[in-house]
Protein backbone atom coordinates (compact mmCIF):
# COMPACT_ATOMS: atom_id res chain seq x y z
CA UNK A 1 0.00 0.00 0.00
CA UNK A 2 2.70 2.19 0.71
CA UNK A 3 4.70 1.92 -2.38
CA UNK A 4 1.38 2.37 -4.06
CA UNK A 5 0.85 5.90 -2.22
CA UNK A 6 4.46 6.80 -2.82
CA UNK A 7 4.32 6.13 -6.36
CA UNK A 8 0.75 8.37 -6.80
CA UNK A 9 2.58 11.06 -4.89
CA UNK A 10 4.75 11.26 -6.60
CA UNK A 11 3.47 11.34 -9.80
CA UNK A 12 1.21 14.23 -8.61
CA UNK A 13 3.90 16.00 -8.02
CA UNK A 14 5.46 15.48 -11.39
CA UNK A 15 2.28 16.61 -13.09
CA UNK A 16 2.49 19.78 -10.81
CA UNK A 17 5.77 20.79 -12.10
CA UNK A 18 4.84 20.94 -15.17
CA UNK A 19 1.43 23.03 -14.80
CA UNK A 20 2.74 25.17 -12.17
CA UNK A 21 -0.15 27.26 -12.19
CA UNK A 22 -2.67 24.34 -11.28
CA UNK A 23 -0.51 24.83 -7.83
CA UNK A 24 -0.60 28.10 -7.93
CA UNK A 25 -3.65 29.28 -8.85
CA UNK A 26 -5.52 28.16 -5.43
CA UNK A 27 -2.93 30.21 -3.78
CA UNK A 28 -3.28 33.44 -5.48
CA UNK A 29 -7.11 32.79 -5.31
CA UNK A 30 -6.56 32.25 -0.83
CA UNK A 31 -4.74 35.53 -0.73
CA UNK A 32 -6.82 37.39 -3.45
CA UNK A 33 -9.79 36.84 -1.72
CA UNK A 34 -8.55 37.62 1.81
CA UNK A 35 -7.03 40.97 -0.32
CA UNK A 36 -10.66 41.95 -1.07
CA UNK A 37 -12.31 41.89 2.42
CA UNK A 38 -10.41 44.60 3.95
CA UNK A 39 -11.34 46.75 0.67
CA UNK A 40 -14.85 46.15 1.33
CA UNK A 41 -15.32 46.46 4.81
CA UNK A 42 -13.12 49.21 5.65
CA UNK A 43 -9.40 49.12 6.68
CA UNK A 44 -10.17 49.12 10.73
CA UNK A 45 -8.24 46.89 12.69
CA UNK A 46 -10.60 45.89 15.26
CA UNK A 47 -13.40 44.48 13.12
CA UNK A 48 -10.94 42.69 10.62
CA UNK A 49 -9.38 41.24 13.99
CA UNK A 50 -12.63 39.99 14.99
CA UNK A 51 -14.16 38.53 11.77
CA UNK A 52 -10.91 36.65 10.52
CA UNK A 53 -11.26 33.58 11.53
CA UNK A 54 -14.45 33.80 9.65
CA UNK A 55 -12.67 35.21 6.55
CA UNK A 56 -9.41 32.84 6.91
CA UNK A 57 -11.80 29.91 6.79
CA UNK A 58 -14.16 31.20 4.09
CA UNK A 59 -11.14 31.89 2.02
CA UNK A 60 -9.43 28.58 2.61
CA UNK A 61 -12.73 26.63 1.80
CA UNK A 62 -13.20 28.49 -1.69
CA UNK A 63 -9.65 28.13 -2.81
CA UNK A 64 -10.15 24.21 -2.25
CA UNK A 65 -13.24 24.00 -3.37
CA UNK A 66 -11.57 25.60 -6.95
CA UNK A 67 -8.41 23.04 -6.97
CA UNK A 68 -10.67 20.54 -6.76
CA UNK A 69 -12.82 21.22 -10.32
CA UNK A 70 -9.57 19.61 -11.80
CA UNK A 71 -9.28 16.45 -9.64
CA UNK A 72 -10.48 13.93 -11.15
CA UNK A 73 -10.79 15.64 -14.62
CA UNK A 74 -7.35 14.94 -16.60
CA UNK A 75 -7.37 11.59 -15.34
CA UNK A 76 -10.94 10.74 -16.83
CA UNK A 77 -10.14 12.53 -19.85
CA UNK A 78 -6.99 10.44 -20.49
CA UNK A 79 -8.00 7.08 -19.31
CA UNK A 80 -6.23 6.80 -16.21
CA UNK A 81 -9.62 6.20 -14.18
CA UNK A 82 -10.37 3.54 -16.06
CA UNK A 83 -7.18 1.59 -15.54
CA UNK A 84 -8.05 2.12 -11.41
CA UNK A 85 -11.10 0.73 -11.94
CA UNK A 86 -10.23 -2.22 -13.75
CA UNK A 87 -7.04 -2.66 -11.55
CA UNK A 88 -7.12 -5.56 -8.35
CA UNK A 89 -6.79 -2.95 -5.89
CA UNK A 90 -9.88 -1.21 -4.24
CA UNK A 91 -10.78 1.90 -6.22
CA UNK A 92 -11.57 3.35 -3.01
CA UNK A 93 -8.20 2.91 -1.63
CA UNK A 94 -6.85 4.38 -4.64
CA UNK A 95 -8.39 7.55 -4.60
CA UNK A 96 -7.54 8.45 -0.77
CA UNK A 97 -4.40 8.13 -2.20
CA UNK A 98 -4.87 10.32 -4.53
CA UNK A 99 -7.09 12.84 -2.57
CA UNK A 100 -4.51 12.76 0.33
CA UNK A 101 -1.61 13.18 -2.75
CA UNK A 102 -3.53 16.39 -3.64
CA UNK A 103 -4.12 17.70 -0.31
CA UNK A 104 -0.21 17.13 -0.01
CA UNK A 105 0.07 19.95 -2.69
CA UNK A 106 -2.75 21.89 -2.56
CA UNK A 107 -4.04 21.63 0.93
CA UNK A 108 -1.19 21.62 2.46
CA UNK A 109 0.41 24.81 1.09
CA UNK A 110 -2.48 26.49 1.84
CA UNK A 111 -2.08 25.57 5.34
CA UNK A 112 1.87 27.11 5.22
CA UNK A 113 0.58 30.29 3.43
CA UNK A 114 -2.28 31.02 5.98
CA UNK A 115 -0.35 32.85 9.04
CA UNK A 116 1.00 35.56 6.85
CA UNK A 117 -2.56 36.65 5.84
CA UNK A 118 -3.56 35.97 9.15
CA UNK A 119 -0.61 38.43 10.51
CA UNK A 120 -2.05 40.93 7.47
CA UNK A 121 -5.96 40.69 8.93
CA UNK A 122 -4.50 41.38 12.21
CA UNK A 123 -4.53 38.65 14.05
CA UNK A 124 -1.90 38.38 16.98
CA UNK A 125 0.71 36.19 16.41
CA UNK A 126 0.23 33.81 19.53
CA UNK A 127 -3.02 32.58 18.03
CA UNK A 128 -1.56 31.13 14.58
CA UNK A 129 -0.50 27.97 16.42
CA UNK A 130 -4.33 26.85 16.24
CA UNK A 131 -4.82 28.75 13.02
CA UNK A 132 -2.34 26.06 11.24
CA UNK A 133 -3.50 23.72 13.79
CA UNK A 134 -7.18 23.64 12.71
CA UNK A 135 -6.71 24.52 9.15
CA UNK A 136 -4.32 21.42 9.16
CA UNK A 137 -6.70 19.05 10.72
CA UNK A 138 -10.25 20.57 8.67
CA UNK A 139 -8.22 20.87 5.00
CA UNK A 140 -8.52 16.76 4.50
CA UNK A 141 -11.92 17.00 4.84
CA UNK A 142 -12.39 19.69 2.72
CA UNK A 143 -10.33 17.57 0.26
CA UNK A 144 -11.96 14.34 0.56
CA UNK A 145 -16.09 16.34 1.04
CA UNK A 146 -15.04 17.88 -2.56
CA UNK A 147 -13.99 14.91 -3.82
CA UNK A 148 -17.19 13.49 -3.89
CA UNK A 149 -18.82 16.13 -5.63
CA UNK A 150 -15.32 16.23 -8.00
CA UNK A 151 -16.37 12.55 -8.77
CA UNK A 152 -20.02 12.68 -8.82
CA UNK A 153 -19.39 15.88 -11.77
CA UNK A 154 -16.25 14.29 -13.57
CA UNK A 155 -17.75 13.40 -16.42
CA UNK A 156 -19.91 17.00 -16.59
CA UNK A 157 -19.04 19.54 -19.47
CA UNK A 158 -19.81 22.46 -17.35
CA UNK A 159 -19.57 20.81 -13.62
CA UNK A 160 -17.51 23.93 -11.48
CA UNK A 161 -20.51 25.89 -10.30
CA UNK A 162 -22.41 22.53 -9.98
CA UNK A 163 -19.45 21.22 -7.58
CA UNK A 164 -19.88 24.28 -5.55
CA UNK A 165 -23.79 23.74 -5.18
CA UNK A 166 -23.47 20.07 -4.19
CA UNK A 167 -20.05 20.52 -1.81
CA UNK A 168 -20.60 24.08 0.18
CA UNK A 169 -23.83 23.12 2.48
CA UNK A 170 -21.34 19.67 3.17
CA UNK A 171 -18.96 21.96 4.39
CA UNK A 172 -20.39 23.64 7.09
CA UNK A 173 -19.77 21.66 10.00
CA UNK A 174 -15.97 22.24 9.05
CA UNK A 175 -16.09 25.92 8.81
CA UNK A 176 -18.21 25.74 11.76
CA UNK A 177 -15.66 24.20 13.92
CA UNK A 178 -12.59 25.21 12.24
CA UNK A 179 -13.80 28.90 12.62
CA UNK A 180 -14.97 28.49 16.10
CA UNK A 181 -11.87 27.30 17.40
CA UNK A 182 -10.08 30.37 16.49
CA UNK A 183 -13.18 32.57 17.71
CA UNK A 184 -12.75 30.93 21.11
CA UNK A 185 -9.18 31.38 21.27
CA UNK A 186 -9.37 35.18 20.20
CA UNK A 187 -11.76 35.07 23.45
CA UNK A 188 -9.80 34.02 25.63
CA UNK A 189 -11.43 30.41 25.77
CA UNK A 190 -9.85 26.56 24.81
CA UNK A 191 -10.38 25.65 21.56
CA UNK A 192 -9.64 21.78 22.54
CA UNK A 193 -13.45 20.67 22.13
CA UNK A 194 -13.61 22.38 18.41
CA UNK A 195 -9.97 20.66 17.59
CA UNK A 196 -11.00 17.03 18.70
CA UNK A 197 -14.49 18.33 16.56
CA UNK A 198 -12.27 18.86 13.97
CA UNK A 199 -9.96 15.55 14.56
CA UNK A 200 -12.77 13.23 14.71
CA UNK A 201 -14.42 14.73 11.04
CA UNK A 202 -11.31 14.11 9.84
CA UNK A 203 -11.05 10.23 10.81
CA UNK A 204 -14.78 9.96 9.72
CA UNK A 205 -14.30 11.60 6.24
CA UNK A 206 -10.87 9.57 5.51
CA UNK A 207 -12.90 6.34 6.32
CA UNK A 208 -16.02 6.89 4.75
CA UNK A 209 -15.47 9.10 1.82
CA UNK A 210 -13.31 7.09 -0.41
CA UNK A 211 -16.38 4.39 -0.72
CA UNK A 212 -18.81 7.38 -1.84
CA UNK A 213 -15.77 8.70 -4.21
CA UNK A 214 -15.05 5.17 -5.80
CA UNK A 215 -19.06 4.95 -6.85
CA UNK A 216 -19.18 8.30 -7.86
CA UNK A 217 -16.63 7.50 -10.08
CA UNK A 218 -18.03 4.26 -11.10
CA UNK A 219 -21.05 5.98 -12.31
CA UNK A 220 -18.95 8.56 -14.36
CA UNK A 221 -17.08 6.17 -16.23
CA UNK A 222 -19.89 3.70 -17.03
CA UNK A 223 -21.21 6.74 -19.48
CA UNK B 1 -38.99 -14.13 5.03
CA UNK B 2 -40.77 -14.22 1.15
CA UNK B 3 -39.54 -11.22 -1.24
CA UNK B 4 -40.98 -11.82 -4.47
CA UNK B 5 -44.43 -9.49 -3.72
CA UNK B 6 -41.89 -6.95 -3.45
CA UNK B 7 -39.79 -7.34 -6.33
CA UNK B 8 -43.44 -8.03 -8.62
CA UNK B 9 -44.66 -4.90 -7.02
CA UNK B 10 -41.19 -2.84 -8.07
CA UNK B 11 -41.80 -3.75 -11.90
CA UNK B 12 -43.11 -0.54 -13.74
CA UNK B 13 -46.58 -2.25 -15.26
CA UNK B 14 -47.78 -4.02 -11.80
CA UNK B 15 -47.07 -0.85 -9.68
CA UNK B 16 -48.74 1.43 -12.04
CA UNK B 17 -51.48 -1.22 -11.23
CA UNK B 18 -51.82 -1.62 -8.31
CA UNK B 19 -50.93 2.11 -7.66
CA UNK B 20 -53.51 3.28 -9.37
CA UNK B 21 -56.42 1.40 -6.94
CA UNK B 22 -54.47 2.52 -3.79
CA UNK B 23 -54.47 6.60 -5.30
CA UNK B 24 -58.23 7.06 -5.33
CA UNK B 25 -58.63 5.46 -1.42
CA UNK B 26 -55.48 7.84 -0.57
CA UNK B 27 -56.72 10.71 -2.19
CA UNK B 28 -59.77 10.43 -0.43
CA UNK B 29 -57.96 9.96 3.18
CA UNK B 30 -55.97 13.06 3.12
CA UNK B 31 -58.88 15.30 1.96
CA UNK B 32 -61.00 13.84 5.34
CA UNK B 33 -57.96 14.61 7.26
CA UNK B 34 -56.75 17.80 5.61
CA UNK B 35 -60.49 19.19 5.59
CA UNK B 36 -61.03 17.93 9.38
CA UNK B 37 -57.34 19.44 10.30
CA UNK B 38 -58.03 22.41 8.91
CA UNK B 39 -61.34 22.95 9.83
CA UNK B 40 -60.11 22.32 13.49
CA UNK B 41 -56.96 24.11 13.42
CA UNK B 42 -58.25 27.47 11.98
CA UNK B 43 -61.92 27.88 13.30
CA UNK B 44 -62.04 25.57 16.71
CA UNK B 45 -58.61 25.84 18.36
CA UNK B 46 -58.46 28.20 21.13
CA UNK B 47 -56.41 30.98 20.16
CA UNK B 48 -52.70 30.97 21.65
CA UNK B 49 -52.88 33.68 25.05
CA UNK B 50 -49.66 35.03 24.25
CA UNK B 51 -49.12 34.86 20.78
CA UNK B 52 -53.27 35.27 19.94
CA UNK B 53 -54.19 33.64 16.67
CA UNK B 54 -50.34 34.28 14.80
CA UNK B 55 -49.94 30.69 16.37
CA UNK B 56 -51.88 28.96 13.77
CA UNK B 57 -49.62 29.06 11.44
CA UNK B 58 -47.96 26.66 13.13
CA UNK B 59 -50.38 24.26 11.55
CA UNK B 60 -49.22 24.22 8.25
CA UNK B 61 -45.69 25.36 9.28
CA UNK B 62 -44.53 21.82 11.78
CA UNK B 63 -46.15 19.63 9.11
CA UNK B 64 -44.25 21.16 6.47
CA UNK B 65 -40.77 21.13 8.29
CA UNK B 66 -41.46 17.26 9.49
CA UNK B 67 -42.33 16.43 5.85
CA UNK B 68 -39.20 18.27 4.65
CA UNK B 69 -37.20 16.14 7.08
CA UNK B 70 -38.94 13.00 6.77
CA UNK B 71 -38.96 13.24 2.64
CA UNK B 72 -34.83 13.51 2.84
CA UNK B 73 -34.30 10.57 4.70
CA UNK B 74 -36.67 8.76 2.16
CA UNK B 75 -34.36 9.89 -0.57
CA UNK B 76 -31.01 8.36 0.76
CA UNK B 77 -33.51 4.98 1.84
CA UNK B 78 -34.56 4.88 -1.73
CA UNK B 79 -31.06 5.25 -3.10
CA UNK B 80 -29.72 2.62 -0.77
CA UNK B 81 -32.53 0.40 -2.16
CA UNK B 82 -31.63 1.49 -6.29
CA UNK B 83 -28.04 1.06 -5.36
CA UNK B 84 -28.36 -2.28 -3.32
CA UNK B 85 -31.31 -4.11 -5.46
CA UNK B 86 -31.31 -2.02 -8.65
CA UNK B 87 -34.60 -1.62 -8.10
CA UNK B 88 -35.41 1.02 -11.29
CA UNK B 89 -38.78 2.13 -9.29
CA UNK B 90 -36.54 3.26 -5.92
CA UNK B 91 -34.81 6.04 -9.03
CA UNK B 92 -37.99 6.84 -9.85
CA UNK B 93 -38.93 7.57 -6.33
CA UNK B 94 -35.89 9.22 -5.55
CA UNK B 95 -35.84 11.32 -8.56
CA UNK B 96 -39.82 12.40 -8.14
CA UNK B 97 -39.68 12.83 -4.31
CA UNK B 98 -37.09 15.39 -4.35
CA UNK B 99 -39.04 18.38 -5.52
CA UNK B 100 -41.86 17.91 -3.33
CA UNK B 101 -39.41 17.90 -0.02
CA UNK B 102 -37.81 20.96 -1.69
CA UNK B 103 -41.01 22.51 -1.52
CA UNK B 104 -42.14 21.32 1.75
CA UNK B 105 -39.04 22.87 3.44
CA UNK B 106 -38.96 26.33 1.14
CA UNK B 107 -42.45 26.16 2.25
CA UNK B 108 -41.35 25.49 6.21
CA UNK B 109 -38.95 28.56 6.14
CA UNK B 110 -41.40 30.62 4.45
CA UNK B 111 -44.61 30.08 6.98
CA UNK B 112 -41.76 30.55 9.46
CA UNK B 113 -40.65 34.17 8.45
CA UNK B 114 -44.05 34.83 8.57
CA UNK B 115 -44.61 33.71 11.94
CA UNK B 116 -41.47 35.30 12.99
CA UNK B 117 -42.53 38.67 12.07
CA UNK B 118 -45.22 38.82 14.45
CA UNK B 119 -43.59 36.94 17.39
CA UNK B 120 -39.88 37.89 17.35
CA UNK B 121 -40.29 41.18 15.81
CA UNK B 122 -38.26 39.94 12.49
CA UNK B 123 -38.73 37.72 9.18
CA UNK B 124 -35.63 35.93 9.60
CA UNK B 125 -32.80 35.10 12.43
CA UNK B 126 -29.55 33.14 12.19
CA UNK B 127 -30.81 30.45 14.51
CA UNK B 128 -29.92 27.04 14.44
CA UNK B 129 -32.89 25.40 13.71
CA UNK B 130 -33.81 28.18 10.89
CA UNK B 131 -30.16 27.53 9.39
CA UNK B 132 -30.24 23.91 9.28
CA UNK B 133 -33.61 23.85 7.63
CA UNK B 134 -31.82 26.41 4.64
CA UNK B 135 -28.97 23.68 4.68
CA UNK B 136 -31.66 21.06 4.12
CA UNK B 137 -33.38 23.40 1.27
CA UNK B 138 -29.81 23.51 -0.68
CA UNK B 139 -29.28 20.24 0.23
CA UNK B 140 -32.03 19.58 -1.69
CA UNK B 141 -31.38 21.86 -4.90
CA UNK B 142 -28.03 19.82 -5.53
CA UNK B 143 -29.71 16.78 -5.64
CA UNK B 144 -32.01 18.21 -8.00
CA UNK B 145 -29.46 19.92 -9.69
CA UNK B 146 -27.05 17.28 -10.62
CA UNK B 147 -30.23 14.53 -11.54
CA UNK B 148 -31.02 17.16 -14.60
CA UNK B 149 -27.29 17.88 -14.97
CA UNK B 150 -26.29 14.23 -16.25
CA UNK B 151 -28.16 13.38 -19.32
CA UNK B 152 -28.15 9.83 -18.52
CA UNK B 153 -31.09 8.47 -17.01
CA UNK B 154 -29.45 5.58 -15.15
CA UNK B 155 -26.52 7.21 -14.35
CA UNK B 156 -28.33 10.20 -12.94
CA UNK B 157 -31.00 7.92 -10.69
CA UNK B 158 -27.44 6.82 -9.42
CA UNK B 159 -25.42 9.87 -8.90
CA UNK B 160 -28.31 11.01 -7.04
CA UNK B 161 -28.38 8.09 -4.48
CA UNK B 162 -24.71 8.55 -4.23
CA UNK B 163 -25.51 12.32 -2.95
CA UNK B 164 -28.55 11.43 -0.76
CA UNK B 165 -26.59 8.94 0.82
CA UNK B 166 -23.47 11.25 1.85
CA UNK B 167 -26.19 14.21 2.58
CA UNK B 168 -27.76 12.11 5.28
CA UNK B 169 -24.91 10.81 6.29
CA UNK B 170 -23.64 14.29 6.82
CA UNK B 171 -27.11 15.90 8.14
CA UNK B 172 -27.00 14.67 11.78
CA UNK B 173 -22.92 16.32 12.06
CA UNK B 174 -24.46 19.34 10.26
CA UNK B 175 -27.59 19.28 12.54
CA UNK B 176 -25.45 19.54 15.59
CA UNK B 177 -22.49 21.60 14.13
CA UNK B 178 -25.04 24.38 13.75
CA UNK B 179 -26.64 23.71 16.76
CA UNK B 180 -23.53 23.99 18.62
CA UNK B 181 -23.10 27.29 16.64
CA UNK B 182 -26.53 29.06 17.83
CA UNK B 183 -29.46 28.41 19.74
CA UNK B 184 -32.30 30.56 20.10
CA UNK B 185 -35.36 28.51 18.24
CA UNK B 186 -37.85 26.92 20.93
CA UNK B 187 -37.69 23.38 21.59
CA UNK B 188 -39.27 21.14 19.19
CA UNK B 189 -43.63 21.68 19.19
CA UNK B 190 -43.90 17.90 20.09
CA UNK B 191 -41.46 14.77 20.22
CA UNK B 192 -42.68 11.34 19.95
CA UNK B 193 -40.83 10.39 23.20
CA UNK B 194 -42.50 13.11 25.64
CA UNK B 195 -45.49 14.34 26.50
CA UNK B 196 -46.63 17.52 24.79
CA UNK B 197 -46.28 20.83 25.87
CA UNK B 198 -49.49 21.96 24.31
CA UNK B 199 -53.01 21.60 25.35
CA UNK B 200 -54.91 18.42 23.80
CA UNK B 201 -57.18 21.05 22.28
CA UNK B 202 -54.30 22.69 20.12
CA UNK B 203 -52.60 19.53 19.73
CA UNK B 204 -55.31 17.02 18.12
CA UNK B 205 -55.43 19.02 15.33
CA UNK B 206 -51.72 19.53 14.69
CA UNK B 207 -51.28 15.89 14.65
CA UNK B 208 -53.83 15.18 12.18
CA UNK B 209 -52.83 17.82 9.75
CA UNK B 210 -48.99 15.71 10.12
CA UNK B 211 -51.41 12.89 8.79
CA UNK B 212 -52.84 14.74 6.51
CA UNK B 213 -49.76 15.84 4.56
CA UNK B 214 -47.76 12.53 4.84
CA UNK B 215 -51.02 11.46 2.80
CA UNK B 216 -50.84 14.51 0.51
CA UNK B 217 -47.02 13.57 -0.26
CA UNK B 218 -48.10 9.87 -0.91
CA UNK B 219 -51.05 10.80 -2.79
CA UNK B 220 -48.23 13.46 -5.02
CA UNK B 221 -45.37 11.48 -5.18
CA UNK B 222 -47.15 8.40 -6.64
CA UNK B 223 -48.62 10.91 -8.95
CA UNK B 224 -45.88 12.11 -10.44
CA UNK B 225 -44.41 8.46 -10.38
CA UNK B 226 -47.21 7.13 -12.18
CA UNK B 227 -46.47 9.94 -14.60
CA UNK B 228 -42.76 9.19 -14.81
CA UNK B 229 -43.12 5.62 -15.54
CA UNK B 230 -45.37 6.23 -18.17
CA UNK B 231 -43.12 8.46 -19.46
CA UNK B 232 -40.11 5.49 -19.63
CA UNK B 233 -42.20 3.03 -20.45
CA UNK B 234 -44.17 4.87 -23.20
CA UNK B 235 -42.89 2.63 -25.53
CA UNK B 236 -44.22 -0.53 -24.39
CA UNK B 237 -47.29 -2.24 -25.43
CA UNK B 238 -49.25 -2.06 -21.84
CA UNK B 239 -48.54 1.65 -21.47
CA UNK B 240 -49.87 2.18 -24.99
CA UNK B 241 -52.96 -0.27 -24.00
CA UNK B 242 -53.62 1.83 -20.73
CA UNK B 243 -53.39 5.23 -22.18
CA UNK B 244 -55.73 3.67 -25.27
CA UNK B 245 -58.25 3.04 -22.48
CA UNK B 246 -57.40 6.50 -20.42
CA UNK B 247 -58.29 8.57 -23.47
CA UNK B 248 -61.43 6.21 -24.64
CA UNK B 249 -63.11 6.94 -21.17
CA UNK B 250 -62.90 10.76 -21.87
CA UNK B 251 -63.43 10.73 -25.30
Amino acid sequence: MTSIFFSLVQREARLLCRRPAELINPLVFFSLVLVLFPLAVGPESRLLQSISPGLIWVAALLAVLLSLDALFRSDFEDGSLEQWAVSSRALSWLVLTKVLAHWLFSGLPLVLLSPLLALMLGLPSEHIPVLVLSLLLGTPVLSLLGAVGAALTVGLKRGGLLLALLTLPLYIPVLIFGSGALQAELQGFSPLGYLLWLASLTVLAVTLTPFAIAAGLRIGLSE
Amino acid sequence: MNWTWFHRLSAPKSFYEVSGRWLPWLTGLMLVLMLTGLLWALVFAPADYQQGNSFRIIYIHVPAAFLAQSVYLMLAVAGLVGVVWKIKLADVALQQAAPIGAWMCALALITGAIWGKPTWGTWWVWDARLTSMLILLFLYIGIIALGQAISNRESAARACAVLAIVGVVNLPIIKYSVEWWNTLHQPATFKLTEKPSMPAEMWWPLLILVLAFYCFFAVVLLMRMRLEILKREARTSWVQAALKTLVGNNA
